[in-house]
């Protein structure tokens, strides 16, 4: 059986790398190896997991660089050779070891106004909602994050702009602006125009590149900004 | 293996010391983001009709910058001397509207351009930002303009 010599972040924001060797296995992920160490070789390792099947987006971290969801990546996609580099979220402040805080991410979501806003009782029937309608094709296209943060890890224009929504809010709040459900409209606009939201973004595609859903925080940022700009002609913003 | 550290640490003063951290972590955060919204200058509606003024102007520019190198290529070309160009420039309304349209995109294009490079690179906002990029702008017009009117007179 071959060895993995893995590096894994140990600390907060200064630390350092401890090498750890584990024994390589057949169809082996990253939060295998994780666990690995944990379990056998040293518990007061810190990181996060919780569904191990890609439902949850608990696990995200930097894997050889790039920030990846662990538990669905396995070790031959990120390595030919015997070396893994494993740590936290870059562009979050780090708790301890593996563990990022998440309440920043999360916190934008809630100022980009990322919950649905009804005006429907439970009283009133069903919304109707076509599947070949644009707005849903819109909205489909953009529902199924997890709130992993791996798009929000690879984003260059968060590293420089600490007021910068990020890709995940965004996606989010472009889903709700095709909801024809909701009422916030106008009000989740505002929130996520502007130089801290989507007009922000340099459209790098680092997060698109990097989803692990496959999704395209691009996209849907793309079209909050033409739905911003035509607002902000309109005197609506 | 547990460290020495960790063994003498309690399991209540584990939970207290990460509440700690994670309030100074969040509070250093808040704080910044607070501060910076403080200091915006230029409401939300603005910014983006700024963003959508450099993406009009871009698509102005990169016609501009196509037809003045085709210019600048056939005038050295046929070997046009500085009297000849003056001579095709001087009265032209039709190069002194394109050069007008030329240094008028560059105008607003850069300094909007400039704002976003220098709020991400020195972590800069507010009123000393913006009057920074608007001098900068009038000074781009006034020295295009100078120029489009002296081979235009």
């Amino acid at each position: 059986m071959s060895t993995l010599r893995v590096s894994v972040w140990r600390g907060q924001e200064s630390g350092h790398f401890q090498t750890f060797d584990v024994p390589r296995l057949e169809s082996q992920t990253v939060l295998d190896v994780v666990t690995h160490i944990q379990n056998s070789l040293d518990p007061t390792l810190s990181y996060r997991f919780a569904c191990r099947v890609g439902m949850c987006g608990s696990c995200a971290m930097t894997v050889n660089g790039r920030a990846r969801w662990t538990c669905r990546t396995h070790v031959s996609k990120v390595t030919t050779g015997d070396k893994l580099e494993i740590g936290p979220l870059s562009n979050l402040p780090v708790i301890k070891d593996l563990v990022t805080d998440m309440a920043p991410f999360f916190d934008k979501w809630a100022r980009a106004r990322g919950r649905f806003q009804g005006k429907q009782t439970r009283r009133d029937d069903f919304a109707r909602v076509p599947p070949e309608t644009p707005e849903r094709r819109l909205a489909d296209a953009a529902i199924e994050c997890i709130g992993c943060g791996v798009c929000y890890s690879s984003c260059d224009v968060v590293a420089w702009n600490t007021d910068y929504l990020g890709p995940a809010a965004l996606n989010r709040a472009w889903t709700l602006v095709n909801d024809v459900r909701d009422t916030d409209g106008r009000a989740r606009l505002v929130a996520v125009a502007g130089d801290a939201g989507c007009h922000a973004c340099h459209t790098h595609m680092s997060c698109t590149e990097r989803c692990p859903k496959k999704l395209s925080p691009t996209a849907s940022i793309a079209g909050l900004k033409r739905a911003t700009a035509l607002a902000a002609l309109r005197g609506e913003l | 293996m547990m460290n020495a550290e960790c063994r003498v640490e309690s399991d209540g003063e584990r939970v207290v010391r990460a509440a700690r951290l994670r309030s100074s972590l969040i509070t250093h955060h808040s704080s910044r983001i607070t501060q910076n919204l403080r200091t915006m200058f230029v409401n939300i509606r603005a910014q983006v009709l700024l963003w959508a003024a450099q993406r009009i102007s871009a698509a102005v520019l990169a016609l501009c910058v196509v037809a003045h190198l085709i210019t600048m290529i056939y005038a050295v070309r046929n070997g046009l001397s500085a009297a000849e160009i003056l001579g095709r420039t001087r009265g032209n309304p039709g190069w002194f509207a394109f050069y007008a349209a030329f240094v008028l995109a560059v105008s607003i294009h850069a300094p909007i351009g400039l704002r976003s490079v220098l709020a991400e690179i020195f972590d800069w906002r507010g009123r000393g930002l913006e009057w920074t990029v608007f001098v900068i702008g009038i000074a781009l017009a006034f020295l295009g303009f100078r120029a489009v009117w002296a081979v235009f007179l």
